[in-house]
């Protein structure tokens, strides 16, 4: 079963200044997608639209063919989004953040498999920690964590590789290409730069 | 970039069925507010002192003769208790707001109104039902005759928790502005009215010794509609904040 | 029914047949506000217990009916926009905000004025004046909340909402300040409950109130067009209209 993600004609207007006009979007599965621009072209404003968190746009979105409106249910159950901030409580700790999340989509989920993904991105032996005592990098891979673990078929990340170090930013591009490859798809803005791969695509904004 | 129909048809990815589960996402909201707020018990004592101050200056300001404190008290207790419920309404989203968290409640598969309701329940319970709780303390300095304490924290107890309901409309229209704090209270004073009019008034009717039912029934009536609209208010004025 | 809603949706419609309605509705109220005037302060009857000084309320009572009813009117248009998303609906609402807030004042102010002679003070809380005021600060918040957002759809977007949850709170106010006044007051007269009025003294009122909604009929449709003016500045047929006019 492939995935759709569908912009017809998007546009989008702020403070008297158009972002952009008549822009036409595909995301497939197996693809990654990566929006460029300078800053301020609209890549945030973008990805809320594209998202469903901005309602202030022209253009018609469509998930697997059917216009958004009907199918933004099954749109938000396979959709994971990072923005720019990481959404992570600091009065609370990893593990507390992750089975928040989890339980937000219904899922009670399990210690030992928050713990593993902890483990994944570099945090073992931070899990108890309250996350306002992490550093911002640290903060940034307990939210990267969800990546690995809720299974999600669309990735939707805003600038994830933000005050990653370069071992966790290789980490990071291996587990875009892998999701890509096993049929989710990823739509990502960066101003890091990602290694090519049959995978990628670009699309420029500005 | 063509890929084979044959590599897609068993994804390791799999596609999800929206699923329910909306009382896990209720009771983990739920314990999640909890556990922050307490884990911050300094801003959970600061309405309560709040109270207390402002109790302080009206016998400094008017008055210490005791019999004209006991004829204001019922107004002047409801009133400090409804600024001090005020007050710590403009942090209820706030701190979502700025750490990205809201955008996450936003786009979480459970309706968002049903998730708003646990928020403003945690903010009831750790501001509202404290105040209600304290007011008979405070009532003793303000020479609160005897008969009507009961009905003073029962009166709170139930109006609070309206006030936590409509005040959490306006936190929720201005947790994106920067100075939001003034204009929330601007927005939800008026608002406020109603519930100061029929919580005030079972006090007073209190001491007069006149029937409390009715005031308490429209006290209850009151929350019950509360209960009822501001929920999609709640919800409908997130999404605008996060939109802006 | 619909063509005439999907025709609302474009501004230059709007300002095209408004246009038109706009002279009727000024001829409408001079009409109207000047017989109702006249008559009501010089030819109706003197009121046996408050002598002269009851005409007030041919100001006061159409103020008061109307900053209420503008304020429905208000939320009726945020709710289409919020729904059908009508600019121009959003545009009327933003215009009537601060009539209405004008209006209230004047309610107010009368109200005092009447105050004078009736009780020998500026000002009473009695329900009336009291309910007034509240309007008067659900006004105020809307007008600013409108004006706190950067971007505008949001911010019209947060004073729709906040007026429809006003207008759902102006009766349940009105009746808790009621039944608050008749709680703390000996029952007295009260500016409008008065029995019969006679029909010499009612027919100006009704001209007047008419005259007062034709007159604010009138100012909407006017400030709606500079308005859309304003926001569809750079549109084609506005600035083919610009210059026209040079």
């Amino acid at each position: 079963m492939s995935l759709c993600l569908q912009a017809r004609q998007l546009a989008c207007e702020r403070d008297d200044r158009w972002l952009f006009e008549g822009l036409d979007l595909d995301i497939q599965s197996g693809e990654i997608v990566r929006i460029e621009g300078p800053n301020g072209s609209g890549k945030t404003t973008l990805l809320k639209i594209l998202s469903g968190q901005l309602t202030d746009y022209r253009g018609e979105l469509y998930w697997n063919g059917e216009p958004m409106r009907q199918a933004r249910e099954h749109f938000l159950a396979n959709l994971l989004y990072l923005g720019h901030a990481p959404g992570v409580k600091a009065g609370l700790s990893p593990l507390e953040n992750l089975a928040w999340y989890q339980a937000l989509s219904g899922e009670k989920g399990s210690e030992p498999a928050r713990e593993a993904a902890l483990a994944a991105v570099g945090l073992a032996g931070f899990e108890d920690v309250p996350a306002g005592q992490l550093s911002a990098g640290q903060q940034r891979r307990v939210a990267l964590a969800r990546l690995t673990l809720t299974q999600r078929a669309l990735w939707v990340l805003d600038e994830p590789f933000t005050a990653i170090d370069r071992q966790g930013v290789a980490a990071l591009e291996a587990q875009l290409v892998a999701h890509a490859q096993s049929g989710g798809c990823v739509l990502v803005t960066t101003h890091h730069a990602l290694t090519e791969s049959p995978v990628l695509r670009r699309i420029q904004l500005g | 970039m063509q890929r084979s129909h044959a590599q897609l048809s068993t994804p390791e990815v799999a596609i999800h069925a929206p699923q329910g589960g909306l009382l896990v996402a209720i009771k983990a909201t739920l314990k999640r507010d909890l556990t922050l707020m307490l884990r911050r018990r300094g801003e959970v004592l600061n309405p309560l002192v709040f109270f207390a101050l402002v109790i302080t200056l009206f016998p400094i300001g008017i008055s210490p003769d005791p019999e004209l404190l006991a004829s204001i008290a019922p107004g002047l207790l409801w009133v400090a208790a409804l600024l001090a419920a005020l007050l710590s309404l403009d942090s209820l989203f706030r701190s979502d707001y700025d750490d990205g968290s809201l955008e996450q409640l936003l786009l979480a598969p459970q309706p968002l109104a049903a998730l708003g309701l646990a928020k403003v329940a945690v903010h009831w319970l750790l501001t509202g039902l404290p105040l209600a709780l304290m007011a008979p303390l405070l009532g003793i300095m303000l020479s609160l005759p005897a008969g009507s304490y009961a009905v003073l924290a029962l009166s709170l107890a139930l109006g609070t928790a309206s006030l936590s309901l409509i005040g959490a409309i306006g936190a929720a229209l201005t947790v994106g502005l920067a100075r939001g704090g003034v204009l929330l209270s601007l927005l939800v004073l008026p608002l406020y009215i109603p519930v100061l009019i029929f919580g005030a008034g079972a006090v007073q009717a209190a001491i007069f010794g006149e029937g409390i039912a009715a005031h308490l029934a429209i006290l209850g009536a009151l929350l019950a509609l509360a209960l009822m609209l501001a929920p999609w208010a709640i919800a409908a004025s997130l999404r605008i904040s996060i939109n802006g | 029914m619909w063509a005439f809603i999907n025709k609302l949706r474009s501004p230059k419609w709007f300002y095209a047949i408004s246009a038109k309605l706009q002279p009727l509705f000024w001829v409408a109220a001079t009409l109207l506000l000047l017989v109702g005037t006249v008559w009501g302060l010089a030819f109706a009857p003197v009121d046996y217990q408050q002598g002269n000084s009851f005409r007030i309320i041919y100001v006061h009572v159409p103020a008061a009916f109307l900053a209420q009813s503008i304020f429905v009117s208000m939320a009726v248009s945020g709710l289409v926009f919020m729904v059908w998303k009508i600019k121009v609906a959003d545009m009327v609402a933003t215009v009537m905000a601060p009539l209405g807030a004008a209006m209230t004042f004047v309610a107010l102010f009368s109200g005092a004025v009447w105050g004078v002679p009736t009780w020998g003070t500026w000002w009473m809380w009695d329900a009336r004046l009291t309910s007034m005021l509240i309007l008067l600060f659900l006004y105020l918040g809307v007008i600013a909340l409108r004006g706190a957002f950067s971007s505008r759809d949001s911010g019209s977007r947060a004073a729709s909402v906040l007026a429809m949850v006003g207008v759902i709170n102006i009766p349940i106010i009105k009746y808790s300040v009621d039944w608050w006044y008749t709680l703390h007051q000996p029952a007295t007269f009260t500016i409008t409950g008065r029995a019969a009025m006679t029909m010499d003294m009612w027919a100006p009122l009704l001209i007047m109130v008419l005259g007062f909604y034709s007159f604010f009929i009138a100012l909407t449709l006017m400030r709606t067009r500079s308005e859309i003016l304003r926001r569809e500045a750079n549109k084609r047929w506005v600035r083919e209209l610009a210059e026209e006019t040079n």
